[in-house]
């Protein structure tokens, strides 16, 4: 049993998906990801995009060239915490986020004279906590 | 063999189907895994922060305007490439194909080479040319940390594969030991993995 547990990694490593077809894959995104770069979407669909496909990559990597597709469930289980924290880690920044915009925005910092007199045609300064 | 035998061996073989016992290889994989996953929290962190700092700074300059995107495509070309000569070399040495092992591995150390020249001239030339610093802004602070930090893993990879290319030359790396590629191909992916994020989040967006 001992042997096969080892030999099963390696079996599934030689039965797996063509490398060279997850390399094209990975090459094709990459292509994609600078046409999307270049072509002058609007912010929000590019960073949307170039995202996506950045996950796609990753995950790409992560399933055949980590072999994780192939693997036992318990090792993606080790490989989508971190994901999971780091997801939770941004939902965390984001009511600090928020309050500072908000008070930016909202409650912009008065302009004082020293300031108007140095740059007259200045915007006036950021909110800085 | 009596019935309380024949309950207890039945009992040892589900036992061994549902927890098979911890070899060098897949003990090594968990190990590995375990750090990559404490790795990607500290890139995920480090990116996360990263993005709050731009969207709180709304004179955030555009990457573009200071990074070279083509040079960082090919950057990204070569880590990928190194990433299949990689798989390449852990197949080569599971079927015993030593000349093929070394031949792969050693283009995989030359790739993770290749990349850090790369990356040193794109520093060298951002430092000297566009006058980029850790101490000018915080756009130049969190470029510098996150691709330095990712390039001192490129560097520590290529030493790891470097050990193992060696080891295969002098023969002290043999097919039994093939695992021992299988987890240093795990720590490279993962560098290539945490590159295709940053050259999105860094340098593209």
């Amino acid at each position: 049993m001992t042997t096969q547990a080892a030999v099963s990694g390696h079996e599934a490593a030689h039965s797996g998906p063509s490398y060279i077809a997850v390399f094209i894959y990975l090459a094709i995104l990459t292509a994609i990801e600078l046409v999307v770069y270049a072509a002058g979407l609007p912010q929000v669909a590019k960073v949307g995009l170039l995202v996506a496909l950045a996950w796609a990559k990753a995950v790409l990597v992560a399933m055949y060239f980590m072999h994780l597709a192939m693997e036992r469930k318990a090792l993606a289980i080790v490989a989508l915490t971190p994901v999971i924290l780091v997801t939770f880690l941004c939902f965390m920044l984001l009511p600090d986020l928020t309050t500072r915009m908000w008070t930016r925005y909202d409650h912009p910092r008065p302009v004082t004279s020293a300031e108007m007199s140095a740059n007259p045609v200045a915007p006036p300064p950021m909110q800085t906590p | 063999m009596s019935e309380a035998a024949a309950v207890e061996t039945h009992e040892h073989e589900i036992h061994d189907q549902l927890e098979p016992s911890l070899t060098p290889g897949n003990l090594g994989k968990l190990g590995m895994w375990t750090f990559l996953a404490g790795d990607a929290m500290t890139f995920g962190a480090a990116i996360a922060a990263y993005g709050a700092l731009r969207i709180d700074n709304p004179n955030w300059p555009t990457p573009a305007d200071f990074l070279g995107i083509t040079t960082t495509a090919i950057m990204t070309f070569i880590l990928i490439c190194s990433s299949v000569t990689m798989v390449e070399a852990l197949g080569a040495i599971q079927t015993g194909r030593m000349s093929a092992y070394r031949g792969f591995m050693a283009l995989t150390v030359l790739g993770g080479l290749i990349f850090l020249g790369m990356q040193a001239f794109e520093w060298h030339h951002l430092i000297e040319i566009k006058g980029m610093s850790i101490k000018v802004s915080l756009f130049d602070a969190t470029f510098f940390i996150l691709t330095g930090f990712h390039g001192c893993h490129v560097f520590g990879g290529v030493v790891y594969n470097g050990v193992l290319l060696i080891r295969g030359m002098t023969g002290k790396l043999t097919q039994s030991k093939a695992h021992l590629v299988e987890v240093a191909g795990l720590y490279w992916h993962f560098v290539d993995l945490v590159w295709i994020l940053i050259f999105t989040f860094i340098y593209l967006i």
